[in-house]
């Protein structure tokens, strides 16, 4: 079963979401190639999500020791925030969750630190791209694997692939809920049937190599098995009759 | 934050019988015996061989000791899971 949330629920929802949006708008923008480093980011998290009046969603989630998951490089998601600076080069992956009102809103994004080579800045807009290409998919009526089918046909006739361990899930008065998984890979016309009020967070993680990853001794971080780079998009939608309603959005 | 995919198929863990030692009695039909088992004095069950020890026709007769695997729920019957030398 999947939980239907009514408007009024789901402009609760907009709310977190947009602080969400707002603060990885800012981390992102604050990024100094060289000197920021992720612990500073995770606080900066920490105190737009307190000025906004809400809660990370993230911080002791199973025992998560941040407010934000800080994914630089070859770190796939659920990087825990360091004191290492961020290197001209790099990418850095921002994943954030707010609860304000009781509601949740998760959203996630990419940046580059300083400048990056053509390459890495085809993984991001690649991984982007099949962000909005799941969300395209995301209407009444269509099915889980509509999604999945569109980013994973996006992700590999662009040369990448798509992350099988980690998938993208409901979301609503707790951070995950029903539909258990949305996969970034799987088959058009299979899985649950989507519905009018059903929020879900759609995240394509694509990998530069091979699909495998592997979890660290820490339990959280997530890396490519090969070390090659990962690029992760997220946003929170509601869907809708016509289309999805994008929430994590300012 | 992406979420673990769920493991549908996961195996549930195999639930571990209690295991004791004791000496065969007779045998019984049906790959069955009669186990005096060394804790207390005229505790005895039934028990069958296991699976695996017949795939690697492990013979069991009277008088030989085993380890026997007790089901939590009825512990009056059991399987044997090996015979000592």
């Amino acid at each position: 079963m999947s939980l239907l949330k009514s408007k009024g629920e789901i402009e609760k929802m907009r709310a977190s979401g947009r602080v969400v949006a707002r603060s990885l708008r800012l981390m992102g923008e604050s990024i100094v190639p060289g000197k920021t480093t992720p612990k500073q980011l995770d606080e900066m998290a920490a105190n737009i999500v307190a000025d906004s009046g809400g809660v990370p969603s993230f911080l002791n989630y199973r025992g998560f020791p941040a407010n934000a998951c800080i994914s630089v490089n070859d770190t796939v998601v659920h990087g825990i925030p360091d004191d290492e600076p961020l290197q001209p080069g790099w990418i850095v992956s921002l994943d954030m969750g707010v609860l304000l009102d009781g509601w949740h809103a998760d959203g996630a994004w990419t940046y580059a630190v300083g400048d990056i080579s053509s390459e890495t800045q085809r993984l991001l807009n690649v991984t982007k791209e099949s962000l909005y290409q799941g969300i395209a998919k995301a209407r009444h009526g269509n099915r889980i694997g509509d999604i999945s089918a569109a980013v994973q046909r996006y992700v590999e006739g662009n040369g990448y692939s798509v992350v099988r361990d980690l998938v993208g899930h409901g979301i609503g008065q707790r951070l995950h809920e029903e539909p258990s998984a949305v996969p970034n890979f799987g088959k058009a016309g299979k899985g649950d049937v989507l519905r009018e009020g059903m929020t879900i967070c759609i995240e394509p993680m694509v990998n530069q190599g091979a699909f495998a990853v592997h979890t660290m001794g820490d339990g959280w971080t997530v890396k490519t098995r090969d070390g090659k780079l990962s690029a992760h998009f997220e946003h929170t939608v509601a869907i809708g009759r016509d289309g999805a309603d994008i929430l994590t959005l300012e | 934050m992406a979420r673990r995919r769920p493991q549908y198929k996961q195996q549930q863990d195999k639930e571990k019988g209690i295991e004791v030692e004791g000496v065969v009695l007779e045998n019984l039909p049906s790959a069955r015996f009669r186990v005096k088992l060394d804790e207390g004095e005229n505790v005895e069950l039934l028990a069958h061989v296991s699976g695996k020890m017949r795939m690697n026709y492990i013979r069991i007769l009277p008088g030989d000791r085993v380890r026997v695997e007790l089901s939590p729920y009825d512990l009056t019957k059991g399987r044997i899971v090996y015979r000592y030398k």
